[in-house]
């Protein structure tokens, strides 16, 4: 019991924390954005895998890791254009298409990387972002660790939470996507084009999802291998509906989930006689818990997952 | 260009639909194969000769049909309410988890056994998926993302019992359930192969679906509630009710295919016994048009491309990832040509 109590002080853990929840930062304002102009985006764990995987591969073909962030957000932009083309000019189940990505969006990315990789016992590995260093700052007890000597992505997810904020609440462009998710008729007679704002969101919030994977793969480990999303694309779905779809109160959830998340990992080394299954339970146990704690005050965007046709009710 | 609403859906179009679809999936993953530098067109010839080209090979297709024909029309039942459950694969593995636990020392004779099994592996399969009802029905809880979670939270429960409680000892270190008593291993439909008569219950779970969903009130409030479900309310229709049963059908046929294959084919259980039979059933149901008979057709269709791709990518090289490619493609492909039977493009 006191050790589970003295895992707590260890920074360690607190480092880890904005680790783990770089990629549902990624995720969840992904999923965030699309749902917020009205689309439900299920094709993101499959997204997040081709992320991993088209981040990992530029650098492993010789590219810079930057362009393999760059390389991920192309990759789920292009997965999302494919989702925003059925969903949208379509209207076709956001439900069925979403999981339709996910499944297509996956299995294009196992099949490319056998395609151009050769695997043998080990998968290949590339080198990854290494936790920046800053000298004097990085060295400050206890914060240093934990908030200055991580990932140069990590940083990115976090201005990526602020400069969202900034846009969906502060901007023209916002509220335009916000009215959109809420009610697309009322765009049209602003004499903007619902549609095309739903594709934008989309896209660009599919790019985020990418961002997501490909942070598993340039930064959190260094090779790819099928099915290490592990998830986490679902989480980041219970994770937008636990924000109420709001960015700021999506990181604190992100936030929260990882430190549950890599508290378990440690509570393993140190609780003995209970089953490691369970600990690993946790994530998914939790999501579906935080999913009914807010289900009935739950602000959904009006018109989520209505399709809009002109001129059809 | 826009889309318009056809006054009448033409029978004809609903059955192409699905051909047209995997003609267009197969199209577009032509070009995945060509640039694996094979050709397409030899590619598939491998494909078909791989699943279909000798008795053996069909009967291994058919044995992979056998759990996705149950796991399609799970999926079929439920998106016909419009209740989405993505939790077969969750489901499958309650129901093998649960007839190899009762199964293993089960001291019934064997077609009594057997029969027994079923309803366990069909009543753990609708217990998981109960839960995710009951939450989307009481707190308006998504059941999309419940159904998915829980398909993580099943497949770590079944690897804590495989290594823990139901651990089988004979099965050196390799981490397998207790496998069901020798009694309960479903016959074989065809001699020295691994079919089973399993295949034949699949189809005819096919047909009491049909005939369940267009012959009993049962079935026409599933459809009403799927419909449109303010106009079910306001007809009568307890919707609650109605989804509930809904939600106890689907996650029963799951569990049926996790028994089915558990007795039929692998006789314990193992965290990788499933190739993602429950999401392929989602894929199956699309093809299907959610039609119990098509299920049948659509499920030999997604077993042929599974059984042909692993004979293919020996064959010439092709990663056999193409298969799943290729039927995610056929789903996308499926829910397009199903918009064009309801609707027409116009200038």
């Amino acid at each position: 019991m006191i050790e589970a109590l003295e895992l707590l002080t260890n920074t360690s853990l607190w480092a880890a924390v904005l680790r783990i929840a770089t990629p549902l930062i990624f995720g969840v304002l992904g999923a965030l954005l699309c749902e917020r102009a009205g689309v439900l985006n299920l094709g993101i764990e499959g997204i997040m895998t081709m992320g991993a995987m088209a981040g990992w591969l530029t650098v492993y073909l010789g590219g810079d890791l930057w362009m393999g962030l760059v390389i991920a957000a192309a990759s789920g932009g292009l997965m999302g254009l494919l989702h925003a083309g059925l969903t949208v000019p379509l209207g076709l189940s956001q439900h069925v298409s979403g999981l339709g990505i996910t499944l297509f969006a996956s299995a294009l990315a196992y099949y490319l990387y056998r395609l151009i990789v050769q695997v043998g016992e080990t998968p290949p590995t590339i080198v990854p972002f290494k936790p920046l260093d800053i000298p004097g700052v990085s060295d400050i007890p206890i914060l240093g660790p934990i908030l200055f000597n991580q990932t140069a992505p990590t940083y990115l997810a976090l201005i990526a939470v602020a400069v969202l904020a900034y846009v969906l609440t502060r901007t023209p462009l916002g509220l335009a996507i916000r009215m959109t998710g809420e009610n697309p008729h009322a765009v049209e007679a602003q004499g903007l084009d619902p549609n095309a704002l739903r594709i934008g969101a989309i896209v660009a919030g599919s790019a985020l999802m990418g961002l997501g994977g490909a942070f598993l793969t340039t930064a959190a480990f260094n090779s790819f291998f099928p099915e290490m999303v592990q998830g986490r694309g679902w989480i980041c779905i219970a994770l937008v509906v636990f924000a109420s779809w709001r960015p700021g109160k999506a990181l604190i959830g992100a936030l929260l989930f990882a430190f549950f998340d890599a508290y378990q990992l440690r509570l393993q080394t140190v609780v003995e006689g209970v089953p490691y299954q369970l600990f690993l339970m946790a994530p998914y146990v939790l999501s579906i818990v935080a999913l009914i704690l807010v289900a009935r005050r739950a602000e959904v965007p009006e018109a989520l997952m209505a399709p809009y046709r002109r001129g059809e009710r | 260009m826009r889309l318009e609403r056809r006054e009448t859906v033409p029978l004809a179009l609903v059955a192409t639909a699905p051909l047209v679809a995997i003609l267009a999936a197969l199209v577009l993953a032509a070009g995945l194969i060509g640039a694996a530098g094979v050709n397409p067109l030899s590619a598939y010839g491998e494909m078909l000769r791989g699943a279909l080209g000798s008795r053996l090979s069909i009967t291994e297709m058919l044995t992979r049909a056998t759990p996705l024909i149950l796991t399609g029309l799970a999926a079929a039942v439920a998106f016909r309410a419009r209740l989405w459950n993505i939790g077969g694969e969750g489901q499958f593995y309650v129901g093998a988890l649960t007839t190899a636990w009762i199964g293993h020392s089960l001291g019934l004779p064997g077609p009594l056994g057997i029969a027994v099994l079923m309803v366990c592996g069909m009543a753990a399969g609708a217990l998981l998926h109960a839960g995710p009802a009951f939450l989307r029905l009481r707190f308006g809880v998504d059941e999309v993302v419940t159904t998915l979670l829980l398909n993580f939270i099943v497949i770590l429960f079944v690897g804590l019992m495989i290594e823990g409680p139901l651990r089988d000892p004979l099965a050196f270190g390799w981490p397998q359930s207790v496998p069901v008593d020798g009694d309960y291993r479903l016959p074989d439909l065809v001699p020295r192969t691994r079919l089973h008569i399993g295949l034949m219950f699949a189809i005819a779970a096919a047909g009491v679906v049909w005939l369940v969903l267009t012959r009993t009130v049962f079935g026409v409030e599933t459809r009403a509630a799927g419909l449109n479900a303010r106009a079910a309310a306001f007809a009568g229709i307890s919707l609650s009710r109605t989804i509930m049963g809904v939600a106890l059908v689907s996650g029963a046929l799951a569990g049926l295919a996790g028994a089915v294959e558990v007795m039929g084919v692998t006789g314990g259980v193992t965290t990788t016994m499933s190739p993602g039979f429950g999401y392929a059933g989602i894929v199956v149901a699309m093809l299907a048009a959610l039609h119990p008979a098509g299920v049948v057709a659509a499920a030999i269709f997604v077993a042929t491309v599974f059984v042909g791709a692993d004979a293919m990518s020996r064959a010439t090289g092709v990663p056999s990832f193409i298969s799943d490619v290729i039927v995610a493609l056929s789903l996308l492909t499926m829910l397009v040509a199903l918009l064009f039977t309801t609707y027409r493009l116009r200038r």
